[in-house]
C-alpha cells in the first residue's frame, strides 16, 4: 500500500488533541507529565468544556502547564493551588476548575490547603503527579520519598528514624467526607494509560453533577532525577513504587473501597 | 434620604462590603479585626447580594483564596490584622506580580511578634513599601474614621481596578473597634462592569488563553515587567489624597495619618487656643504619598513633626519630601498605648522653634 493511500481521514487511528498547544515541552524525555497533560486535555476536549475550564498550575516541574494546554490558566504560589482553586470555584461555580501538583508541591508545603479543600468538599479536581522527588530544584526528598531511596538530600536513603517515613496523602484524605472519587493510577504503558484516562473522565464528570471533590493520584517516574534511563524508572517504579502506592480505586461515589 | 448607623469601623468596613457589591470575601479569625467576618457571615450576604463568604483555614490559604478569585476579575476582598497580613505577604507579592485588582484590610495591632492586640501604626513599612519579597507596591488607603471605613471600600476598589493593583485599607485596632456615626453609602450592584479582556473565566473561541502568572524565566521579559509596573506605581500620584487643617497660616506642621490625625486634630486646636500658628496635614493615601505637598509646605513652616503610633515609620518618607529644608522630628506612642492630644502638645512644645 502506498503512502497516500494510508494517510486518509478513515484510517485514522491517533491525533493530537488541539488542545494541547505548540510549544515545546520542557519535560524531560521519558517523564510521565507530557502523557498526564495529553490526557487531561483529550477529555476537556471529548467533554466540550474547554470554553469553561480554568486549570491551576504549581510550584514544580510542571510550573509551566500553562504553556502546553490551550485553557485559561492562574498559576500558584507554591503550595496553594487548592486555595486559589477553591476562590476561582466559589465565585464561578458552573466552571470546571482543576490543580495540577507535584507531590513537594500538594503533600509538603500545600498539605493544609489540600486536606482542607478535600475536606470543605470543593466541587474541585486535583491531579497529584507523584514521582517521589523534588525534580524542579534538582532532586531532593520528598514526603513520598520511599524508605531508603536516595536523593540530593538522602544521599545515603531515605532514614524513617531522622527523616520521617513516606505518607500516603491520597488514603488520608480519602478519608475525609468531603472527597468523592479518589483514585491511584499511572501512565507507564498503554493499559495504564487508557485507565487513567478513564480516571480523569470520571473526575470531571463528578464535578460536572457537583457531587465533591475527585483526586486523582499518577504515581510517575522521574527518571533525571531517579538518574536512570527511562525504561528503567519505570521498571523500577513498579517493583519500588506500585507495591508502597498501590494502583486502582480508593473511594468511589463517595464510599471507600473494600481493600 | 441619608441613612445613618452607629457603628463599629470593623462593621463599617463589613458593610460598606456588600454595599460595594463585592462578590468574594476570605479571611481568618484574629483580635482586633474579627467583626469583620462576624458582621458578613451574620448579615447573610449570599441572600442580600449573593456575596459569597469563606472562612479559610489560614491566612495563608485566605490570600490565595483570594489570589485565584481576583483572577475572574470580580471584586474580592480579605482583611486581618498584622500577623496575618505577614503571613499572607508570598500571595501579596504574587498578586501585585499578576497584577490583580483585589481589597486588603490591615486592622493594625501592635508588634512585633505576637506583640499586642491594642492598636499600632508600626505596620507602615510593610504597606506601603512592599511588604513582601521583589519591587512593588500597594495603593494604601488610611482612613481616620469609622465613616472613612466604610467610604475607602468603594475607593479602593476603583483604585485598584484602574491600576490592576491589589489596594490596602490601613487601619488599627482604635478605628477598628470604636463606634461612630456612619452614613452607609448605597447598595451597588453585584455586577463587575470593568475591563474583562483579561480575567480567566475559561477560554472562549476567537480568543488567546487568558494567564494569570507572575512568572518571568526570560529575565528580558521580567526586566520589561519591573519597569512597566514602575510606570504604574509613578502614575499613581495623581491620586494622591490628602487633607489639609488649619495649613494656610501655619508655622509648624504635624504630619498624621489615621487614628493619630484624629488625635493630632484636637493638638491643632489647643496649639491655636495657646496663639501657636500650628496646621496638620492627614495623608489620606500613604501611597501614593503626598510628597510634592509635603515638599510644598517644606517652604513655608519652620518644622515639622511626624505623629505616629510606631517608633519612627512615616516619618521616614516626610524628611525624604522635606529634603533637608526643615527639621523633621518624630513622635509617637508604642506597645499599643496611645498619645493624648496633650502628649503631642507637649512632644512638639519642645520641638517648636520658639515654643
Amino acid at each position: 500500500m502506498e503512502l497516500k493511500e494510508i494517510i486518509k481521514p478513515e484510517n485514522l487511528v491517533y491525533r493530537r488533541t488541539p488542545l494541547l498547544t505548540d510549544a515545546t515541552l520542557s519535560y524531560c524525555p521519558g517523564c510521565g507529565h507530557g502523557t498526564i497533560h495529553r490526557l487531561i486535555m483529550e477529555v476537556v476536549e471529548e467533554m466540550g468544556i474547554q470554553e469553561d475550564t480554568i486549570g491551576i498550575a504549581p510550584v514544580g516541574c510542571s510550573v509551566l502547564a500553562y504553556d502546553f494546554m490551550d485553557i485559561d490558566c492562574s498559576q500558584a504560589a507554591h503550595g496553594r493551588a487548592p486555595a486559589l482553586a477553591t476562590g476561582i470555584k466559589r465565585l464561578w461555580p458552573d466552571k470546571y476548575v482543576f490543580t495540577y501538583q507535584g507531590d513537594g508541591d500538594l503533600a509538603a508545603i500545600g498539605t493544609g490547603e489540600t486536606i482542607h479543600a478535600c475536606n470543605r468538599g470543593e466541587n474541585i479536581t486535583i491531579f497529584f503527579v507523584n514521582n517521589g522527588i523534588y525534580g524542579m530544584t534538582g532532586g531532593q526528598m520528598a514526603p513520598t520519598t520511599l524508605e531508603g531511596m536516595k536523593s540530593s538530600t538522602s544521599p545515603y536513603g531515605r532514614n524513617s528514624k531522622t527523616m520521617g517515613p513516606p505518607y500516603k496523602i491520597t488514603e488520608m484524605i480519602a478519608r475525609l467526607d468531603g472527597t468523592y472519587y479518589v483514585t491511584r493510577q499511572s501512565v507507564h504503558k498503554p493499559g495504564p494509560v487508557r485507565k487513567a484516562k478513564k480516571a480523569i473522565r470520571i473526575a470531571f464528570e463528578v464535578q460536572k453533577e457537583k457531587k465533591g471533590l475527585s483526586f486523582i493520584e499518577f504515581v510517575s517516574n522521574c527518571n533525571s532525577g531517579w538518574k536512570m534511563t527511562p525504561n528503567e524508572s519505570n521498571i523500577w517504579m513498579e517493583e519500588n513504587m506500585f507495591p508502597f502506592y498501590p494502583m486502582g480505586d480508593i473511594k468511589v461515589d463517595g464510599k471507600l473501597v473494600e481493600s | 434620604m441619608k441613612e445613618l448607623a452607629l457603628m463599629k469601623g470593623n462593621e463599617a468596613i463589613a458593610e460598606a462590603a456588600i454595599r460595594a457589591g463585592v462578590d468574594g470575601y476570605f479571611g481568618y479569625p484574629i483580635t482586633p479585626q474579627s467583626e469583620v467576618m462576624e458582621y458578613l457571615t451574620l448579615q447573610k450576604p449570599e441572600e442580600r447580594t449573593g456575596m459569597i463568604v469563606l472562612q479559610a483555614e489560614s491566612e495563608v490559604a485566605s490570600i490565595n483564596m483570594l489570589y485565584g478569585a481576583a483572577g475572574t476579575g470580580k471584586k474580592v476582598m480579605t482583611s486581618s490584622s498584622s500577623p496575618g497580613i505577614s503571613l499572607m505577604q508570598e500571595g501579596i507579592s504574587y498578586i501585585a506580580g499578576a497584577e490583580l485588582p483585589c481589597l486588603i484590610v490591615n486592622v493594625v495591632r501592635g508588634g512585633p511578634g505576637l506583640g499586642t492586640i491594642q492598636p499600632s501604626q508600626a505596620d507602615y513599612f510593610q504597606s506601603t513599601k512592599g511588604g513582601g519579597h521583589g519591587d512593588y507596591h500597594l495603593i494604601v488607603l488610611a482612613p481616620a474614621s469609622v465613616q472613612e471605613m466604610a467610604d475607602f471600600v468603594d475607593l479602593a476598589f476603583e483604585l485598584a481596578f484602574k491600576y490592576r493593583n491589589p489596594a490596602l485599607i490601613l487601619s488599627d485596632g482604635l478605628i477598628g473597634q470604636m463606634m461612630e456615626k456612619v452614613e452607609l453609602p448605597p447598595q451597588k450592584k453585584r455586577v463587575t462592569e470593568f475591563d474583562q479582556s483579561w480575567v480567566i473565566t475559561g477560554k472562549h473561541k476567537g480568543r488567546e488563553r487568558n494567564i494569570i502568572t507572575s512568572l518571568n524565566l526570560d529575565p528580558d521579559k521580567q526586566y520589561e515587567h519591573n519597569l512597566k509596573l514602575k510606570a504604574k506605581y509613578d502614575s499613581m500620584q495623581q491620586d494622591v489624597m490628602f487633607e489639609k487643617i488649619e495649613c494656610d497660616d501655619a508655622e509648624f506642621l504635624l504630619v498624621a495619618y489615621g487614628s493619630s490625625a484624629r488625635i493630632c486634630q484636637k493638638t491643632v486646636d489647643l496649639a491655636r487656643g495657646r496663639g501657636k500658628k500650628v496646621g496638620l496635614l492627614r495623608p489620606q493615601t500613604l501611597f501614593p504619598f503626598p510628597t510634592a505637598e509635603i515638599a510644598r509646605m517644606a517652604k513655608k513652616v519652620k518644622g515639622m513633626m511626624a505623629v505616629e503610633l510606631s517608633s519612627g515609620q512615616m516619618v521616614e518618607d516626610v524628611k525624604l519630601a522635606v529634603n533637608g529644608k526643615v527639621p523633621v522630628y518624630h513622635y509617637g506612642m508604642v506597645g499599643g498605648k496611645i498619645h493624648s492630644p496633650d502628649d503631642v502638645l507637649h512632644a512638639m512644645e519642645e520641638k517648636y522653634i520658639g515654643g
